[in-house]
This record gives C-alpha cells, sequence and structure tokens, in this order.
C-alpha cells in the first residue's frame, strides 16, 4: 500500500485538469483556466474527413496531448512522456513511480473507467487522470472531472489505459521532471494570446477558426435543402455538435467562460484593462453558443419547429462576436 | 452566465454526480459553481443513449431470427460501431461483417474469437450467446 498526499480539486476540463494538479504538486500553483489559455487551448474546428460514430469531427479546443505539450513548453517545464507496448509493464512502471512517491497523469478510455456513471460512458480514449495512490488491488485516482477522488481495480484500469482504437493511450504516463526557476507567466500570457488570435483570426483554413464557424453556419442551410431525405441523419449532427460543445468538460459553451476566465485572471496580472473587457466579450460569446445548446435541443425535443436557418443564423451571430472578441484581444495584446 | 443562473436540472445521467462551471459572481468576476446538469445538454445525451439502444434492439431481433450472430448485438451493447470495433480488435470492416455471420461466427477459431473477447471485455460464453431478457 503507497498513498501520496495529494491536492485533488475537481475542475471543468480534464486535461487543464490533470495539468495543472501536477504542476501545483511541483511547486507551481496554477489555475486551471491559466493552464488552459497558455496552452493555446481554445479552438473551432470543423473535420468532416474525420468521423465519429459517422458524424464529422467537430472539436472546440486543440487535440488531446497539445495542451499539456503547450503548457509545458510556454512555461519552461520539462515533461516525461512514457508509452508502453506491454499492458503489465505499463501497470508496473505506474507503481513504481507511486512507490517512488510521484503521482504521474494517466491517459485513459471514459469507457472502461469503472467509476464513469452509465449514459455518460463513450469511447472517448484521450480522458486524463492523476494516479496518486494504491492501496488492495485498488488504484487510488484524482479524475479532475469528479468531485471526489475515485478508485479503480487493476484489470479496469489497466484495460481503460491499453484500449486500442482512435487516440490509443498506450498507457500513457505524463510528469513533470524539471520544473522552471521562475517561470514568466505574462510573456507567456502575451505569446499564448497572440497564438489564439492568430488562429481564430487568420487560419488559411475555411474550417478553423471564426471562418470555421461561418462555414459549419452555410452547411446547416444545405442540411435544410436536404432535410426531407436526410432529416434524422441531420437531427444526430445538430445533437452531437451541441455535445462535444456542452459534455463535462468544458466548462460551458464549449469552453469559452474557461477562456473568459482566464482572459480576467491575466487582465489581473498584466494589469491591462483591455483584457478585462476581452473577458465579457468571450463570456458573451459563450453565452451565444449556450443559446445555440438551447435551440438545438428544442428544436430536437419538438418543443420549437426544426428551423436549419434559425440554427444558422444564431451560428453567424456567434461568429461575429467571436470575431469581435478577438479583435479586441489582438488591440488589447 | 451569472452564478444564479447556472442549471439544476438535476440530470439522471450525472447519477448524482455535478460538474463545474465557469460563471461570473454578483461582483463580475470569474468563479465556479458546481451543476447537477441542464436539461438541453441531457436531450442530445439521451438522444446519443436511444441511438445506441435502438441498434441493440436492432440487433437482438436480426439475432432472434438467425440473420447475424449476437457479435453484433454485443458490439452496439458496448457502445461501439463497426469502426470502433474493427479498430479496437485489428480487424478489417469487412472481416468483422463476415464474422457477424451466424455461420461463420459459430466456427471462428480461437485465436479470432480471443481478439473479440479482449476489445469487448467478455468471456468466450458471454460473446457466443445473447444476455437473459430483464
Amino acid at each position: 500500500m503507497t498513498v501520496i498526499d495529494f491536492d485533488h480539486r475537481q475542475t471543468a476540463h480534464c486535461e487543464s485538469g490533470a495539468m495543472s494538479a501536477l504542476l501545483r504538486h511541483n511547486g507551481l500553483d496554477i489555475s486551471e483556466p491559466m493552464v488552459f489559455g497558455i496552452a493555446n487551448a481554445l479552438t473551432f474546428a470543423y473535420l468532416p474527413f474525420v468521423k465519429i460514430g459517422g458524424m464529422p469531427m467537430i472539436a472546440y479546443r486543440m487535440p488531446p496531448g497539445r495542451l499539456i505539450k503547450g503548457v509545458a513548453s510556454r512555461l519552461g517545464v520539462t515533461m516525461q512522456f512514457e508509452r508502453f507496448r506491454n499492458a503489465e509493464q505499463g501497470m508496473h512502471a505506474l507503481n513504481r513511480h507511486i512507490d517512488q512517491g510521484r503521482p504521474v497523469g494517466l491517459q485513459a478510455s471514459v469507457y472502461w473507467l469503472p467509476y464513469f456513471p452509465q449514459d455518460m460512458r463513450f469511447h472517448f480514449n484521450a480522458h486524463n487522470l492523476v494516479a496518486y495512490g494504491y492501496e488492495d488491488e485498488k488504484y487510488l485516482l484524482s479524475d479532475p472531472t469528479f468531485e471526489h477522488p475515485v478508485t479503480s481495480d487493476y484489470q479496469a484500469l489497466k484495460k481503460a489505459r491499453f484500449v486500442k482504437g482512435m487516440l490509443a493511450p498506450k498507457g500513457l504516463i505524463y510528469y513533470p521532471t524539471k520544473m522552471p526557476e521562475n517561470a514568466d507567466l505574462p510573456q507567456a500570457i502575451r505569446k499564448a494570446i497572440k497564438g489564439s488570435v492568430n488562429m481564430m483570426l487568420r487560419t488559411p483554413l475555411p474550417i478553423i477558426g471564426v471562418r470555421g464557424i461561418r462555414y459549419v453556419a452555410k452547411k446547416f442551410r444545405a442540411m435544410g435543402n436536404a432535410h426531407e431525405q436526410e432529416g434524422s441523419h441531420n437531427k444526430l449532427v445538430i445533437g452531437h455538435m451541441v455535445r462535444m460543445q456542452e459534455e463535462i468538460g468544458t466548462g460551458g459553451a464549449g469552453f469559452r467562460f474557461l477562456y473568459a476566465s482566464f482572459l480576467q485572471e491575466s487582465a489581473g496580472l498584466l494589469d491591462c484593462p483591455k483584457l478585462e473587457a476581452a473577458s465579457q466579450e468571450f463570456t458573451d460569446t459563450g453565452d451565444e453558443w449556450r443559446r445555440f445548446a438551447l435551440f438545438s435541443a428544442k428544436m430536437l425535443k419538438g418543443r420549437m419547429p426544426l428551423d436549419y436557418d434559425k440554427l444558422a443564423d444564431q451560428l453567424l451571430v456567434i461568429a461575429d462576436s467571436e470575431a469581435g472578441s478577438f479583435r479586441l484581444l489582438q488591440q488589447a495584446i | 452566465m451569472n452564478q444564479d443562473d447556472v442549471p439544476q436540472n438535476q440530470s439522471s445521467a450525472f447519477e448524482g454526480q455535478r460538474k463545474p462551471l465557469y460563471v461570473l459572481d454578483k461582483d463580475g468576476h470569474y468563479t465556479t459553481e458546481l451543476s447537477s446538469g441542464w436539461d438541453a445538454e441531457e436531450v442530445v445525451l439521451d438522444q446519443a443513449i436511444a441511438l445506441f439502444a435502438a441498434q441493440c434492439e436492432a440487433a437482438r431481433q436480426r439475432v432472434e431470427q438467425k440473420l447475424c450472430a449476437p457479435l453484433e448485438y454485443h458490439m452496439y451493447q458496448r457502445r461501439m460501431d463497426l469502426t470502433v470495433l474493427a479498430q479496437s480488435t485489428g480487424f478489417f470492416k469487412w472481416q468483422i461483417k463476415r464474422h457477424m455471420k451466424p455461420e461463420v461466427f459459430s466456427h471462428l477459431n480461437p485465436k479470432k474469437l480471443a481478439r473479440y473477447q479482449k476489445a469487448l471485455g467478455m468471456s468466450a460464453a458471454e460473446l457466443q450467446a445473447m444476455p437473459n431478457e430483464d
């Protein structure tokens, strides 16, 4: 039996939650929104060629793994990543880290983690959590999406860490090996905001950033024209889009509130009132995203007539709001 | 969103869990507030769950009519589709489709069966049978 003293905190998003917890444990006290913002994790991407359950991928944040690497490089943290061919070896390595008093981040499949509520279990293989101990064949886990620490038995954790398929975790273990003497937070914030502005406003691809949102609006109008033949599939796409936006780990409104919180914290750190104004803009953007979710849900439930143009119009409202927010951000930095 | 507006719709999917949302307090400062669920979110979650349930039921009927092996039912029961099952077993989709024929599945060699067992987390006996109706 080995248990490391670990400060479990529930966060909105698993990757920023696990990473901020690991950094905090290693002496760098940094909030979840700060980790999320510094890593440039916010985005919008519509990727029709990547299918999830037959549906196009719609992402409101950067792909899994990018956040950890992004925040580490911005702050000068050296991270160690370990992957395994053999599952037993991967479990053995985990025990060894814990024995050495080192809590480590793990990548695992949501579906096979035994403590997830039944209706939340989907085949998403890039969930993040921290392991901080084991006793009597039970692993003690700090899963950032849960209010309290959780446990898993050996077999279930092994299965969850070694599933195959899209974003296969391959038993990934990660932890910081070298922490910065003095992390230059203000500089990291400036760079990160510039990066996000570029991605959202100046992308050459029409399916990324603000252009991506307008692109999806166009798609929705086209879906309306094909409603007779494709009605049931269209409804699934609408539901899928909202699910990606509101599911556990977004902090609400496709990470926009999380980002607004980052900007507010940054405004204080940099003593920059313009960032505070931008934060308010992002809060409004997030509210518009939630309005989109609400309309969609009402239409899917039949409490409102299914009106693709109304949804497309709402997406354009969001796109304008997002463009405005990022332009404000551009001026602030 | 303001702290007072955080939805508390007691989503059954959460099973009593709550999740934090980033919201503004009375003074306009960001803080977190726990939500027990939002109706709009539950609608889209239910939609996804219902789709898996419908696929499961359709597969159950095909199994009863001897049109497919229980494998197809178990795949949907595990919330997978052909793509996910193919990725997690390493088979091609056309191989799986073939294995789903009752006459092919009943003669599947133990090695291949083991790959399904591992991916679906089931014993050979469970894989070859249908669960009892509750």
